[in-house]
């Protein structure tokens, strides 16, 4: 063999061994779609109808067995009150289980009450919030036991059975969307209905909120309403600046609302 | 290598092996990650269906279909409520969630508190939230101590029907 066939007949060689055996394989569009759900579930949040009713709350609480009394919620509305002197408040009393009956700022369980003169308001709006459902969640990362999870089509979600209930993701949550269950002794979060949304009906709160302030989408379909209002109108996240890549989107952000 | 030093790393060897064939036997071999991967998917996959079977409460559902469920049967009142200001409350709201009504409960529980009504209709001076568009009182003074509803109508809430 001369010396210029061995070098062509090892490039042929090289280049063919080289090409992996999965590039020759013929890909059926329908298996890859099977493989990835043409689902991806997301929230949107229009802060200028909220009027801080509280129904969404009440109703959550009671599709998904949320003690009343205690002071968790998977989903909670807050104020915000700006004065014209330039003072905020903001406060979202037993997480508006009954609303807001009370034209005074709750400041705390000790602090109490403040009263705001309705002459000084200057703006104040409502903003609902709920677990983000990220897409690169931070408090899945950080389980130890692997019982906190993404499922593929959006949801985060929690395995009640494998929970130890170490709170570690409560404390990676940037958005205080998890807390510990006080019957259950696990840790619990909105699961965005998942046992409703996977029957095709809305979320316990979308439902009951009476002024569509809360509405939910599948992100991967275009042709959907809520999807569209995503795309095309001005929407934000809350603390984009930590990278988890929130499902839930807010029309009328503030920069207080964080 | 002597043999002071291979005798702890026998140990060591022996707990992580011990781990892994304990690790092996208590993770039920139905743990797997998704389309998001190990990182933040690592799961029981029989978990997502424990999810999907949890029971649902409220049947009213949604803006597009709403009163369809309490349609079926309370046809007629379904459709006067929903031409009124108050139709777009959905039913379940005010009477409770429905679970397996008709059957079980045969009668549903009605919030007919003041302070369900109080939710939307305490004065709230925010001029600049959709707050505005909605009649309130100020609970400590107007008719502390009734029920709204011995006054009002829910149903259909226009003072001038009062």
């Amino acid at each position: 063999m001369k010396r210029r066939d061995f070098m062509k007949n090892t490039i042929v060689a090289i280049a063919g061994a080289s090409v992996p055996l999965s590039a020759l394989e013929f890909i059926d569009p329908k298996e890859v779609l099977a493989a990835n759900p043409d689902i991806h579930w997301a929230f949107l949040i229009n802060t200028y109808s909220c009027v801080g009713c509280g129904f969404c709350v009440k109703a959550c609480k009671t599709e998904n067995d949320i003690p009343f009394e205690a002071n968790v919620s998977r989903t909670w509305v807050e104020r915000y009150v700006y004065t014209k002197d330039d003072r905020r408040y903001i406060d979202s009393p037993k997480a508006a289980l009954n609303g807001f009956i009370d034209a005074r700022i709750d400041l705390g369980e000790h602090l109490g009450y403040e009263d705001v003169d309705p002459d000084n308001v200057g703006k104040a709006f409502f903003v609902p919030k709920l677990c983000n459902h990220c897409a690169t969640p931070s408090c899945t990362q950080v389980c130890p036991v692997g019982a906190t999870y993404k499922t593929d089509d959006g949801p985060v979600l929690v395995d009640r059975s494998w929970c130890i209930g170490c709170g570690y993701c409560i404390m990676a949550c940037p958005f205080g969307a998890r807390f510990f269950h006080p019957e259950l002794k696990v840790v619990d979060k909105c699961t965005f209905c998942y046992h409703r949304i996977t029957k095709g009906l809305e979320t316990a709160c979308v439902n009951a909120c009476p002024f569509g302030a809360r509405k939910m989408c599948n992100i991967k379909d275009i042709n959907d309403p809520v999807t569209q209002v995503i795309l095309n109108e001005r929407v934000g996240v809350l603390k984009d600046e930590f990278g988890t890549k929130p499902q839930a989107f807010y029309i009328g952000l503030a920069s207080e609302v964080r | 290598m002597k043999n002071h030093v291979w005798r702890p790393l026998y140990v060591v060897i022996g707990i992580v092996a011990a781990i892994l064939l304990f690790r092996e036997v208590y993770v039920p071999g139905n743990f797997g990650s998704g389309e998001y991967g190990f990182m933040y998917s690592y799961h029981n996959k029989d978990n997502e269906q424990v999810w999907k079977d949890q029971p649902l409460k409220y049947q009213d559902t949604g803006k597009q279909k709403m009163h369809e469920y309490c349609g079926e049967c309370h046809g007629d009142e379904v459709d006067i409520r929903t031409t009124d200001l108050h139709g777009i409350i959905p039913c379940e709201n005010c009477h409770g969630p429905a679970l397996d009504h008709p059957d079980d409960p045969e009668l549903l529980e009605i919030d007919r508190s003041r302070d369900l009504c109080l939710r939307c209709h305490t004065l709230l001076p925010y001029t600049t939230s959709e707050r505005k568009r909605i009649p309130g009182i100020d609970p400590n003074e107007h008719n502390v101590g009734e029920d709204c509803i011995d006054c009002h109508n829910p149903h259909n809430p226009r003072l001038e029907d009062m």
